[in-house]
């Protein structure tokens, strides 16, 4: 499976179930620079919504894409600000 | 300073008039300034406020709080958390590490009531639910609190519980806010965007 974007970062939250997904993505984001892009792996299925949900509601992010692989989700956040 | 002498100069607008009438210079500086603190208060509004008020102390009681509060603070919202009646002992730094789960008067329990009341099995439905967190790799209780703390949120305890349940502060995890009340939960709930009491 090769990234869709050129990341900056890879956060490894396999395992990891709500809300530590969320909470762990929002930390690796904040020590990227702005236009970085950070990839999270995630085995939580709640994660496809949680992430969206999170990036939606928060400011200087943006979801650009998730991938649905086996039992394997992720997720590409950009930091815009 | 103002001069005595009546400035009647309509160009000049950074002299004071004299009198208690203030100069249209004048006003146009206080428009001024009131226009920037009003944008400073609106800028300041933008950052959405969670309230939470957290009154148990059982196993499954404490994670709603803390997930919450960890998420909320995740989309970067100033939380605050005030903890009382048996909802201390999830600050209280050795017995959040013991919370029980009641198997009495819970319908989901696969028990009756008369075989749950027996002794011991409150100890064996929270062995049950704490190996199933381990399992599910579902966060502990002290790994919420200590993330949430990382991440800003203010954990407060209540002071008159605190005595009540003759707590000590030193008790308490290190970032955890004592000597407040409900003065003080009812200001946070009254700024706040969304107001829980768990």
């Amino acid at each position: 499976m090769s990234a869709e974007f050129d990341t900056t970062e890879t956060l490894d939250v396999t395992g990891a179930s709500c809300p530590m997904p969320v909470v762990k993505t929002k930390s690796a984001t904040d020590d990227l620079a702005t236009g970085e892009v950070l990839e999270v792996v995630a085995t939580d299925p709640g994660s496809m919504s949680d992430i969206d949900g999170w990036a939606a509601g928060t400011e200087g992010v943006e979801l650009l894409d998730q991938n649905e692989g086996d039992d394997v989700y992720t997720h590409y956040v950009r930091k815009t600000e | 300073m103002s001069t005595d002498i009546p400035d009647n100069s309509p160009g000049d607008a950074s002299e004071t008039s004299s009198g208690n009438a203030p100069s249209r210079a004048e006003l146009a500086v206080r428009v001024d300034e009131l226009e920037e603190s009003l944008a400073e208060a609106t800028e300041d509004d933008d950052t959405k406020k969670m309230s939470i008020i957290a009154t148990k102390g059982t196993l499954d009681m404490a994670y709603p709080p803390l997930i919450l509060a960890s998420t909320a603070a995740a989309f970067g919202y100033d939380v605050t958390v005030f903890h009382t009646f048996w909802g201390l002992d999830i600050l209280h730094e050795e017995r959040s590490g013991d919370l029980k789960l009641s198997s009495v008067g819970n319908p989901n329990m696969p028990l009756p009531n008369a075989v749950a009341a027996l002794p011991g099995m409150d100890r064996l439905t929270t062995r049950m639910m704490e190996r199933r967190i381990e399992d599910n790799d579902t966060a502990s209780i002290q790994e919420l609190l200590e993330t949430s703390l990382d991440m800003g949120v203010e954990f407060q305890a209540c002071q008159m519980t605190i005595d009540l349940m003759g707590y000590d502060e030193a008790d308490f995890y290190d970032g955890v806010t004592t000597g407040v009340g409900a003065a003080t939960a009812l200001q946070d709930m009254a700024d706040a965007d969304i107001q829980l009491l768990v």
